[in-house]
């Protein structure tokens, strides 16, 4: 059975886990945590990842300027990436799409929503 | 003379001949007509016994019966499975809206037991505070919000956290003194009934307030003025949730806070002890 790894990048420890928690449904799935941007690049580097989900407001490095870098790295053009965050204005998601953003979604968050989409990006059935 | 009568003999014998054939011509149309009243005869017949099949078939009265005996009862099964059918539908769109709400019911569990796991995960107050905030933020939606607490000495509730709001402008609250003091006061939370209409913040009357209570001692209230623009409501999820979540706040508080003040007095005490041991 295929393996999935996920790469969950969100400053609050109740929001990863509760991330975390609805995604660990899927049997053949990895999740690996990191605290702000600059935590997720280092984590991007040490592994290969099929999705990542990040959070914008986070210190040292915020979720957009990630989603432009990680865009920037071959490796990861094409990988999934959903943003999860309270920001619920239009030109927000309009940026973050922008950026190379796959899904934007608004907490709070719905467990059984987010990993239905995470199921539908990943092809899993 | 002679040729006069063979004329006259030949006109005789083809008068003759005329004649048996005028017979024979007579004779046919008379077949012909004889004919032509048989046909008519059955054709009479063949329409009578059309209309006879049409009325009465020609299977035997016994076998007719058990052919209807069998439409009729597959009409019966037909109609009993078209109901089942329509049962199961029904039954089927009832486990879905179920699964909906079970998943809603977990969603909502899992979230509570992170919740609780998180604000039992530390003694140290102002980490409780946050994780509070983070929680009140991420799971409930709150955009501007925050926590009073009541100090014992004045009996006045203090913003101790906050988000989305400047603490500074925010005033001391007496009990029973406003929708925070009346929670306060008599320990029931509060719910606007219309939110949307948030436009303008009155720091004594809020959209949400919920008690922090242990047992029936109110310590203190969870204060939402506004709720993230994409969260238009709460729901009555969402009130047990924030209402159970409250109850773990405020034991995690209580148990910091006591936690606090006992190693304060352990550091003063150990300050005094080794003042007296040197």
């Amino acid at each position: 059975m295929e393996e999935y790894k996920v790469l969950i990048v969100e400053d609050s420890p109740t929001m990863r886990q509760l991330i975390a928690f609805s995604l660990k449904r899927l049997k053949n799935i990895k999740i690996v945590e990191a605290s702000d941007g600059v935590d997720g690049l280092k984590k991007l580097s040490q592994d290969a990842f099929q999705l990542i989900i990040t959070d914008i407001n986070m210190p040292v490095m915020d979720g957009l300027k990630l989603v432009s870098l990680i865009r920037k790295d071959a490796v990861y053009k094409t990988v999934p990436i959903f943003i999860i965050t309270t920001e619920g204005g239009q030109e927000d998601r309009e940026r973050a799409m922008a950026l190379g953003a796959n899904a934007y979604i608004t907490k709070p968050i719905s467990g059984p929503q987010v990993l239905e989409m995470v199921k539908s990006h990943l092809n899993i059935k | 003379m002679d040729k006069k009568e063979e004329k006259d003999r030949n006109i005789f014998e083809r008068a003759e001949e005329f004649l048996q054939v005028f017979k024979k011509g007579a004779e046919f149309t008379q077949e012909l007509l004889k004919t032509n009243e048989q046909l008519r005869y059955r054709i009479l017949q063949l329409e009578e016994e059309g209309m006879s099949l049409k009325t009465n078939p020609v299977l035997p009265d016994k076998q007719y019966e058990e052919l209807a005996k069998q439409i009729e009862a597959l009409k019966e099964e037909r109609e009993e499975i078209t109901k089942r059918i329509k049962e199961i539908e029904n039954e089927n769109k009832d486990f879905a809206i179920r699964y909906v709400e079970v998943e809603e019911e977990n969603n909502n569990l899992a979230n509570l037991y992170i919740a609780s796991y998180q604000l039992h995960s530390t003694l140290d107050f102002k980490e409780v505070l946050q994780i509070i905030l983070e929680i009140i933020i991420n799971l409930i939606g709150a955009e501007e919000f925050g926590i009073f607490l009541l100090d014992e000495k004045t009996h006045e509730l203090k913003i101790m956290a906050s988000e989305g709001i400047d603490e500074t402008q925010v005033p001391s609250i007496n009990m029973g003194v406003g929708t925070i003091g009346r929670v306060a006061k008599n320990g029931e939370p509060y719910f606007m009934e219309d939110m949307s209409d948030s436009s303008k913040t009155d720091w004594l009357n809020p959209m949400v307030a919920i008690p922090l209570k242990i047992k029936e001692h109110v310590i203190g209230v969870i204060v939402i003025y506004r709720l993230l623009q994409q969260k238009k409501n709460f729901t009555p999820l969402d009130h047990e949730l924030f209402t159970l979540l409250a109850g773990h706040a405020a034991t995690a508080i209580f148990s910091s806070k006591l936690y606090s003040e006992s190693e304060r007095k352990l550091s003063t005490i150990q300050g005094f002890i080794d003042l007296l041991t040197k």
